[in-house]
């Protein structure tokens, strides 16, 4: 049965800058007990186009139809719209703290969202949240249940916002990223939890993301958006195993999940502004296989026999045209100097809070007694959940945070109680790129004088060799020195990163720190950057301390890894023997919830021994 | 794709959302036409023939030596000393706005710079600024500035100082609590990470973040200072009679009553205090909006809806 249907969907939104075109001509049908996947980069229209169906678009022209349960949306009144949300239509949005309000209990938020919708006394509703609370997960429903939203850890939020959204068994429930923010180990867990949740109430999902393998390898259907045109649709394995759309294809293959080693096969370019009145294919200037007529004509739908749907002027699939993309080119390997060590790290530790005015209290330690060595010329991946102390490890050896104790050496020179000539003479050898390119480039300078800004602090080039300098480092990475005089809002998030890259090389460092550079990058993009850093490494010989959660990232560039979980290295390793023969659960653990075809499978964890046992 | 969207640079775009703004676009013609004609008071003198305090005793009584009421001779009328309300209102804008402006420049760098500090800093020098603050507005203004007088006299530069003195506070709030939040964005760990000094950060780094919120709460200061003037001069404590000032008008037609006959003394100096007042306060929201559109998101939503214009 077809709980939605979306037919010819048009979205335009009003700006300041003129009518973004989120979506076009996009239609698709949800069967109850789905799990219908919406995948795509950041502005393809994917997040819009739930909005749209919660009715949340209050400014957007749309046109088409949204019809849910034989209604068509659009033509609803916004009171009518009312009773259907959160009732019929529920949404789980991507990050679970700011969504629940913090000064009531859950079961508070529960029982009113229950009670906004039938009419039943308080205790019911309290003994329905405490059951659905139980259902989701939730040890001790009934103690639970009047607990704060701060009292629970990121992924029993979730849990709870999921609660929240099916008590009233509505007949769709929307997550928008529902994993997103939440640690790997743990976004398995939730995605279980949906798939679970949907085969006992018979409640049809649809999920919005931007991981198109997680995604397809759970899915019954994805879709792929591309600047809001619908590029592929089709069954989750088919679209997985057998992309039909390049598009889709270059995605699959721009993930370092695979065992590629070496150079990304990434998709060039950016995607084209929204602004734009399409009138040829959207993905055309960036596609290997493009074709005269593609950037002519708006493309056909394609069907194929196995169910996907494509929208594209090639007549195949573009998974048997593979030809057509680029191979990755082979690359020289290069020269290390195994006992020429950059940076030494040994035993650092890191205790906030044992310094209180109201004399000793215990403290809260961070990091407990970190050692690493980095050989010239190499990277070393640091890998761990969010609060394991790998950022604040970064700062302390970038010289911005004073370790309690321990030592950290620079090329033989220690760092620590340095005076202020020589902390900002080290400036020169160590720099850091920051993992938000968005926060990490002071939004009211240009980026001429952004890239400069080594040069002007550190008192070198002035004048016309600055801007000559800058120019070369735009160059370097990539972007088109013309740019000189913009401001970091008219750059994408990935020339951004360029830009943070361009001022982290400006003063020739020998050690770049890299605090999870692409993890705010959409995959095709990300690709990019990764091919970028490592190009650059082998080029100017510099050494990387390359910092991620994501190990399939980590694992792509580094040629040695360190695990890291709460303040402690818990195994470290050449990367491939630590990839196959991890010694610790706990890289285990992570390795297990990285690969999507664990994810897949659902369920625990897979067996590790069985995994060690064959490389 | 060969038609490129070209991407508006920010100033154009808050000039076009400022000038979307009705409300704001009528306050900035009025406070144009405002400082239009405080700079034309000589004009206006010359062209009524009347000096701004220069008395006529002639035309500008009654025989019964009443104030006139407005007419074609005086088109605002005249006061209880026959000078002509019309060009002293004019004089009065004068010192009005500078004083307004002034007092609220000087307080805007005072509070920059404090705010800037403490929240730069933090720790000791934090506390140490923000009992400050506290403490200077904890001080009863009016006593402060009657003992002020009473010692020193009134001058117009007394008066400036006790304005600034007393308004640069509520700047040195809002910018510390800004400079917080600014302080902890990755591009400062980034400048600092390249070897940035403490006054590098803080100038070129955090400044320019805070255009915005300077803008808008100088803005905001512009009529709180011209309202105290005008206090001040009420009481007597300000500007020196006989030069005109709109609070020494008011306290003139206040004087015996006079304003239960001559009603053109209160109203003409009342609406001038009024319209001014009102004009900055709602250019002050118009450029909040303008330059943090996030702000005024639920404004937008209302407009009626149109069919979608013709792409581009």
């Amino acid at each position: 049965m077809t709980v939605l249907s979306v037919r010819n969907l048009n979205i335009d939104i009003p700006t300041g800058d003129g009518h973004v075109h989120a979506a076009r001509d996009v239609s698709f049908d949800v069967a109850a007990e789905e799990l219908f996947g919406i995948a795509g980069e950041s502005g393809s229209g994917k997040s819009v186009l739930s909005q749209a169906i919660m009715g949340l678009l209050p400014g957007a022209y749309i046109s088409g139809e949204i019809l849910f349960e034989g209604r068509n949306l659009l033509a609803l009144s916004p009171r009518e719209m009312q009773r259907l949300r959160g009732n019929r239509i529920a949404m789980i949005s991507q990050d679970p703290l700011s969504s629940l309000h913090p000064f009531y209990t859950i079961g508070a938020q529960i029982t009113e969202a229950i009670r906004t919708h039938r009419k039943i006394s308080q205790d019911a509703a309290l003994q329905e949240a405490i059951e659905v609370l139980g259902r989701v997960g939730i040890h001790d429903p009934d103690k639970r249940v009047h607990d704060y939203p701060h009292q629970f850890s990121g992924g029993m939020r979730q849990r709870v916002m999921i609660a929240m959204a099916i008590v009233l068994r509505p007949a769709l429930l929307i997550a928008d990223e529902p994993t997103t923010a939440l640690d790997v180990t743990v976004q398995a867990q939730i995605i279980n939890l949906l798939n679970e949740m949907r085969r006992e109430l018979g409640t049809a999902v649809i999920m919005v993301t931007h991981d198109l393998e997680l995604l397809s390898s759970i899915a019954d259907h994805a879709m792929v958006m591309y600047a809001g045109n619908r590029m592929e649709f089709g069954p989750g394995e088919a679209v997985l195993s057998a992309p039909a759309h390049p598009y889709t294809l270059g995605l699959l293959r721009s993930s370092p999940n695979h065992e590629t080693r070496g150079a990304l096969p990434s998709i060039p370019g950016q995607p084209p502004s929204l602004l734009i009145e399409q009138t040829s294919c959207a993905f055309a200037p960036r596609c290997s296989a493009a074709m005269e007529i593609c950037r002519r004509e708006r493309p056909p739908l394609r069907e194929f026999i196995d169910g996907t749907q494509s929208l594209c002027w090639l007549d195949g699939k573009a998974a048997d045209t593979a030809a057509a993309l680029p191979a990755a080119p082979a690359e020289p390997e290069a020269i290390i100097q195994k006992d020429d060590i950059v940076v030494s790290v040994s035993d650092v530790r890191l205790t906030y809070g044992s310094r209180s005015i109201f004399g000793k209290s215990p403290g809260v330690e961070v990091l407990k007694g970190v050692s690493l060595e980095l050989p010239r010329g190499t990277t070393l991946g640091i890998v761990g959940e969010s609060g394991c102390g790998k950022s604040t490890l970064a700062r302390i050896i970038a010289g911005l945070l004073p370790p309690t104790s321990g030592d950290v050496s620079i090329e033989g020179q220690s760092i620590i109680d340095l005076d202020r000539a020589s902390w900002v003479e080290m400036r020169k050898r160590v720099q850091m790129v920051f993992q938000d390119p968005f926060g990490s480039l002071n939004p009211r300078r240009r980026v001429g004088s952004i890239i400069g800004d080594p040069f002007r602090i550190q008192n070198v080039a002035h004048g016309t060799e600055r801007k000559n300098k800058v120019r070369e480092l735009m160059e370097i990475v990539g972007l088109n020195p013309e740019h000189f005089n913009r401001f970091p809002s008219e750059f994408s998030g990935g020339q951004r990163q360029r830009i943070g890259i361009a001022r982290a090389l400006a003063l020739n460092p020998s050690i770049i720190i890299f605090d999870e550079p692409v993890s705010a990058l959409d995959v095709s993009i990300q690709a990019q950057i990764l091919n970028l850093i490592s190009k650059l490494q082998r080029e100017l010989g510099l050494s990387y301390l390359f910092i991620s959660h994501d190990l399939a990232v980590v694992r792509h560039v580094s040629s040695e890894i360190i695990v890291m979980k709460a303040g402690q290295v818990v195994e470290r390793g050449a990367t491939e023997t630590l990839y196959h023969h991890p010694q610790h659960p706990y890289t285990r653990e992570l390795l297990a919830a990285a690969d999507p075809n664990y994810r897949k499978s659902g369920g625990g964890f897979a067996d590790p021994r069985s995994e060690g046992a064959t490389p | 794709m060969s038609t490129e969207i070209k991407q508006r640079g920010s100033l154009e775009l808050t000039l076009r959302r400022l000038l979307a703004d009705r409300a704001g676009l009528i306050s900035l013609t009025f406070i144009i036409l405002l400082i239009a004609v405080a700079i034309g008071a000589d004009g206006i003198a010359a062209l009524t023939g009347h000096s701004p305090v220069a008395q006529f005793l002639d035309t500008g009584l009654t025989p019964t030596g009443l104030p006139v009421a407005p007419s074609g001779t005086f088109l605002f009328g005249t006061d209880q000393l026959g000078r002509d309300v019309l060009v002293r209102l004019a004089y009065g804008a004068r010192i009005s706005l500078a004083i307004g402006v002034v007092a609220s420049l000087l307080a805007a760098a005072i509070g920059v710079t404090v705010g800037l500090v403490a929240g730069y800093f933090g720790g000791w020098i934090d506390v140490a600024l923000g009992r400050l603050m506290d403490l200077v507005m904890s001080i009863p203004v009016l006593l402060c500035m009657l003992s002020l007088v009473a010692v020193f006299g009134p001058s117009v530069a007394l008066s400036l100082t006790v304005i600034v003195f007393f308004s640069w506070t509520t700047m040195g709030r809002v910018i510390r609590g800004q400079v917080l939040s600014l302080k902890e964005r990755e591009f400062v760990l980034a400048s600092r990470s390249m070897g940035a000094g403490h006054l590098s950060i803080m100038v070129t780094d955090i400044l320019p973040n805070l255009g915005a919120p300077i803008i808008i709460y100088a803005t905001m200061m512009v009529p709180t200072s011209i309202i105290f003037e005008a206090t001040l001069s009420f009481l007597g404590l300000g500007i020196i009679p006989p030069a005109p000032s709109w609070g020494g008008m008011l306290a003139e037609a206040a004087n015996n009553s006079i304003y239960m006959f001559a009603w053109w003394l209160v109203l003409f100096p009342g609406l001038a205090l009024l319209f001014t007042t009102l004009s900055f306060n709602i250019l002050g929201d118009a450029l909040r909006d303008a330059l943090d559109p996030a702000s005024m998101r639920n404004k937008v939503r209302k407009k009626p809806k149109k069919s979608p214009r013709a792409a581009s």
